[in-house]
């Protein structure tokens, strides 16, 4: 197996993670389709930087996991303000600002 | 010849083809990789989607592990699959796991557009990204790691040094992460009684009174006014305990005394 492999597996989840953001209407499933999409680039980084055998890409692979868990921990909490608000989950119901 | 020279010389070759157990791996967890994100995508039930994305975050592990980075392997299972999906479940049990979502199309011709974009997406990355990789060979990490003795040694040394204010950023973004999310997570509660209420339920009660036999001195408030003067044990006012500009007698003066009601 060509050690490269790892990339097309990246590009299938996260154009899976991808698909899911624009069908998905809960709020919370269209976020665990971003996790998708995150972790498949944090698959490429790891891949790359075994290909080129340098460490760099391992690190940022770390920071984008703590930007990812700081972007869950603001996300959800802004969609537990919302649905407090308008008892309902869905991306398709906070449209205030569409008029 | 020794074993190390050799392990030095396979070390520095480039990877071209993965041992054949890293293979076998990479098959069978891409395969279960691949059908959880679209169970993921696909679950009716958002729980089922939070469960399937566990699959998919232990199969990433594997991978890390598998690629030489046992660090973010565990990071990987410590942050994503402990932290991050406990707070997806909990957010979903405090939302209601029955918000399912409607199958009215809101935007005409949603779906088809979406799958239009995902198979051409996926087939332009696949097909560009195989074609490129046909010849490709990796350095592998295992010099990169002996730097610092280790794996994790060798992040250390890195995160440390090179990519200190990175580190340094995105810790004061992890802390206003959580401030922000107390700040958009907290309500006031305004159906809460207050003081005065609760301590007028508190000696409502009769079993205080049965208790005591007797008011105790001192306690049995009649007000709350801070013109009340406190009871003495033989039940006479305590005028000293009232500022004289409320009628009271303390520091001494003489004040004209309110009296019993």
């Amino acid at each position: 197996m060509n050690p490269a492999n790892y990339l097309v597996l990246a590009a299938v989840i996260f154009t899976i993670g991808a698909v899911g953001v624009l069908v998905r209407r809960n709020a919370i499933v269209v976020f665990m389709c971003i996790e998708l999409m995150l972790n498949a680039a944090n698959l490429t980084l790891v891949t790359f930087s075994r290909l080129r055998g340098s460490l760099d890409g391992q690190v940022i692979a770390f920071f984008v996991m703590v930007v990812a868990a700081a972007e869950v921990v603001v996300g959800l909490a802004i969609i537990v303000t919302i649905f407090r608000t308008r008892r309902s989950a869905s991306v398709d119901d906070a449209n205030l600002l569409k008029y | 010849m020794t074993a190390a020279s050799v392990a030095a010389v396979a070390a520095a070759a480039p990877i071209t083809h993965t041992r054949p157990g890293e293979s076998a791996v990479f098959y069978l967890l891409g395969a279960v990789a691949i059908v959880a994100a679209l169970g993921v995508v696909f679950a009716k039930n958002a729980v089922h989607a939070a469960l399937a994305l566990v699959g998919v975050l232990f199969t990433f592990a594997v991978f890390y592990a598998m690629q030489d980075a046992p660090f973010l392997a565990a990071v990987q299972i410590i942050v994503y699959a402990g932290a991050i999906l406990m707070l997806f479940l909990f957010v979903l049990m405090l939302v209601g796991v029955d918000s399912s979502d409607s199958l009215v199309e809101t935007l005409r011709g949603h779906r088809i557009a979406t799958g239009v974009f995902g198979l051409s997406f996926v087939v332009i990355m696949v097909g560009a990204i195989g074609h490129a990789i046909t010849h490709a060979s990796a350095v592998g990490l295992t010099s990169a790691n002996a730097v610092a003795g280790g794996n994790v040694q060798s992040l250390a040394r890195l995160i440390f040094t090179t990519y200190f204010w990175p580190f340094e950023v995105i810790s004061a973004l992890l802390i206003v992460a959580a401030v922000g999310a107390m700040v958009l997570a907290h309500r006031e509660r305004t159906d809460r009684p207050s003081q005065p209420e609760l301590m007028r339920e508190r000696y409502r009660r009769e079993d205080l009174v049965s208790a005591l036999g007797h008011s105790a001195p001192g306690v049995f408030a009649l007000g709350d006014s801070a013109a009340r003067p406190a009871l003495l044990p033989g039940g006479a006012e305590d005028l000293d305990s009232v500022y004289p500009e409320l009628g009271g007698s303390a520091h001494g003066s003489s004040a004209p005394q309110e009296s019993t009601p």
